[in-house]
């Protein structure tokens, strides 16, 4: 697919990717300043140090972190022409993202069994929101990738198309980066 | 009218090697397990908070660096990520500074 460059040489779809990934650094920004503003001020429990799983999560964000890999090694296979191992780290990355909403399911169901929901108190307030935004995210990450891996198996991903998948591999290492500082923020420093 | 330089092209301006892609995971894999112990050991509790920002910090750099590939694209990029990435830092320091530092009484109930 050709379209026209910038001033700057970059793929136009490139540089809106990045305008995007800017634009989505404030929003997460706000959820993350928001959950920070109210720490330590819910008048009832559950508080996070009761309620956060750090062993589980640890590993579900070690599993978010190996998406991250499997992603730019599909890129590298898509620019080499690869069929093959373009389409194993394609699906290494939906399945990972799945897992990773899985990880997410369990623990949202199991704070959920614990008392804890949006309108309990400030913490799950803005946990949900914090998190629940960031599944979102994830969720359409994954569903992207399956789009990427059909248009792969149906051989309209050529060498020429790379930047597709350089886009979306734009995308999901965000995702990435923000549950770097949300596992940090929220879980390791209570 | 110029057109957009394929996606090839383009992505092969001096994109790291796999070998450098599987240290930047192993180096992640390792630095979230020195988070995660430096959670659970008690005699590091006095400096959990620089500690965990600062290695949170680097896995953060690490991942935009290499496989976002910003450590070889043109600044240009950098420069749009920066710009995103300081108002947010600005607004969760405002926010922090407004909530946790400036009000000195608790809200009324």
């Amino acid at each position: 697919m050709t379209a026209h460059a910038t001033t700057y040489g970059i793929p136009h779809r490139k540089m809106a990717m990045w305008v995007f990934i800017g634009s989505e650094c404030m929003f997460f920004g706000s959820l993350i300043a928001t959950y920070l503003a109210y720490e330590g001020r819910s008048l009832t429990g559950p508080y996070p140090s009761e309620i956060l799983n750090i062993p589980v999560t640890s590993v579900s964000t070690f599993v978010l972190l190996m998406s991250s890999l499997a992603m730019v090694l599909a890129l590298d296979a898509v620019q080499r022409a690869d069929r093959r191992q373009s389409a194993l780290w394609l699906l290494g990355v939906m399945l990972l993202g799945a897992t990773f909403l899985g990880f997410q399911v369990f623990e949202f169901t199991h704070f959920y069994g614990e008392g804890l929901s949006l309108e309990q108190n400030l913490f799950g307030a803005t946990f949900f929101v914090l998190t629940g935004f960031h599944g979102a995210h994830v969720t359409v990450g994954v569903i992207w990738m399956t789009t990427l891996l059909v248009l792969l198996l149906l051989g309209k991903l050529p060498p020429e198309r790379s930047l597709d998948v350089e886009v979306a591999g734009l995308y999901w290492h965000f995702v990435d980066v923000v549950w770097i500082v949300i596992f940090t923020v929220v879980y390791l420093i209570q | 009218m110029s057109t957009e330089p394929t996606s090839t092209e383009h992505a092969g301006q001096g994109h790291a090697s796999r070998a450098t892609y599987w240290m930047v995971a192993l180096i992640l894999g390792i630095v979230t397990l020195l988070e995660v112990a430096v959670f659970y050991v008690p005699l590091l509790h006095a400096v959990i908070v620089p500690m965990l920002l600062v290695l949170s910090a680097f896995k953060f750099a690490l991942v935009a660096a290499f496989f976002m590939h910003l450590k070889y694209d043109k600044p240009v990029l950098s420069m749009v990520f920066a710009i995103g990435l300081l108002v947010a830092v600005f607004i969760i320091l405002a926010l922090y500074l407004l909530f946790h530092v400036l009000a000195r009484t608790p809200p009324a109930a």
